[in-house]
């Protein structure tokens, strides 16, 4: 083996760490546009997947601005506040401020069945990282239109689970109070009876990530207490 | 081999580069390498293509740019270069992933940065590339990355199968009205202790068929 000064392997090292990070941050630059792109086409795709509706990467942002016509952003009392975007809130910032100062996005969406909905944004904790999702419910605000749910890193075939149809076909029709109380969806080890309304099966092999779902709904959904008792039917 | 005469690009030598990792010299069954990564992505058989052909495509390009730069790096800090070269490599797929194929991203999530972490990357760059010329280590990357992904295809398959009763998605048990004669999925498959088990059982048989690969004490 040749041997090298230590004069070289500064140089040498020096000289490749410079390489590398021009090279990755010219190539961050580049696809930041197309990759922003992408997240906002998923948004939209899964606030409509949480509706029923199916997009494809094409049509989303048509059958978005078609079906989720109105939005507003809520504060924890339940009032709307004036001058906020919904869909640029993003929850996990949200979070991380006191229960005071944190703006609740809500969406309204008129499928073509006639049902007046509002969505809902999710999110929480799974087992490797960040789960979130959307809420559907309908104009009684207790009954679950639909959802859907995604993550960052679950485990595929276990956790990740939470996002197949399968999964998210068990919420349509459960519901989140019982008369004045705020129940939320529980998940089940080993299965719900199919007459609980507030519960559904956990994913085998994925509990952590379930029990994480479960207390993101909770979590979430409880701070639109106000709104929903205030608004149900 | 002199240096005056060039070998024709595809010999029968730079062949065996690429046949070898795929059975006496699997990473998984014989190196036992990357394991852990096998355990993980083979519950269903579409995260296991892509994972595959990811790993395939950053051994063959990280093999081809440590073996061209060989004669320079020093020998001191080799393995922080090839670290360098990998890690390089991984966040440029895992970037182009998100841009233009971003489902495809979704469904690999952390385990495209996991290649990094993966033994067969380093271990192919520490015993080949360094000491061979480009073109054969571009070869045997693609062997390898081909022996891995071979594995994990088979693993996933048989998960998948008979753990979830689908076939990349399509739901073959219940085509074919298995779960009308009492047939069950078999949730312990789809559990990672049950792909060592597999891994375990190919490697029995691979041994079995192959003497040679059976160590003498």
């Amino acid at each position: 083996m040749k041997h090298f000064s230590n004069r070289y392997i500064f140089i040498f090292s020096t000289v490749m760490v410079i390489a590398v990070a021009a090279l990755l941050s010219l190539a961050a630059t580049l696809l930041q546009p197309a990759q922003e792109r992408n997240l906002e086409i998923e948004k939209k795709k899964n606030m409509l997947e949480s509706i029923g509706v199916t997009a494809t990467r094409d049509n989303t942002v048509e059958l978005y601005s078609k079906y989720i016509t109105a939005s507003f952003v809520l504060n924890s009392k339940g009032e709307i506040v004036e001058g906020v975007d919904a869909f640029t809130v993003v929850l996990k910032n949200e979070q991380k401020k006191g229960l005071e100062e944190q703006y609740m996005p809500v969406f309204r969406a008129f499928p073509d069945d006639g049902e007046k909905l509002i969505i809902l944004p999710v999110e929480g904790k799974g087992l490797w990282g960040p789960i979130y999702g959307y809420v559907s419910l309908r104009s009684d605000m207790n009954t679950i239109y639909g959802v859907n749910f995604d993550h960052k890193g679950e485990t595929p075939g276990l956790g990740a689970e939470i996002n197949t149809t399968e999964f998210e076909s068990m919420f349509p029709g459960k519901k989140l109070f019982d008369n004045e109380n705020f129940i939320s969806i529980q998940v089940h080890k080993g299965g719900a009876e199919p007459s609980d309304m507030h519960g559904v099966d956990a994913i085998s092999g994925g509990t952590i990530t379930s029990k994480g779902l479960e207390k993101m709904l909770y979590d979430c959904l409880n701070k639109y207490n106000d709104y929903l008792l205030k608004n149900r039917i | 081999m002199s240096d005056h005469q060039r070998e024709p690009m595809f010999s029968a030598k730079s062949l065996k580069f690429f046949t070898a990792p795929l059975a006496d010299n699997n990473p998984i069954t014989v190196q036992v390498l990357g394991i852990c990564s096998a355990l993980a992505v083979t519950v269903k058989l579409k995260p296991a293509i892509v994972m595959a052909l990811s790993v395939t495509i950053v051994t063959a390009v990280s093999n081809l740019v440590i073996s061209a730069m060989r004669k320079y790096i020093p020998d001191r800090i080799r393995i922080i270069v090839q670290l360098v070269v990998i890690a390089t490599m991984v966040i440029l797929v895992d970037q182009l992933l998100k841009a233009y194929m971003f489902d495809v991203s979704k469904q690999l999530s952390v385990f495209v940065g996991l290649i990094i972490t993966n033994c067969i990357l380093m271990g192919r760059l520490e015993a080949f590339a360094m000491a061979n010329k480009p073109w054969p280590s571009f070869i045997d990357g693609l062997g390898n990355g081909a022996g891995y992904g071979l594995i994990l295809i088979v693993v996933a398959f048989t998960r998948e199968l008979f753990g979830s009763g689908t076939i990349y998605g399509y739901p073959i048990m219940e085509k074919i009205g298995a779960f009308r004669v009492g047939y069950e999925n078999n949730g312990m498959i789809i559990l990672p202790p049950m792909a060592l088990i597999l891994v375990g059982l190919i490697i029995w048989f691979h041994r079995s068929r192959n003497k040679s690969l059976i160590e003498k004490n």
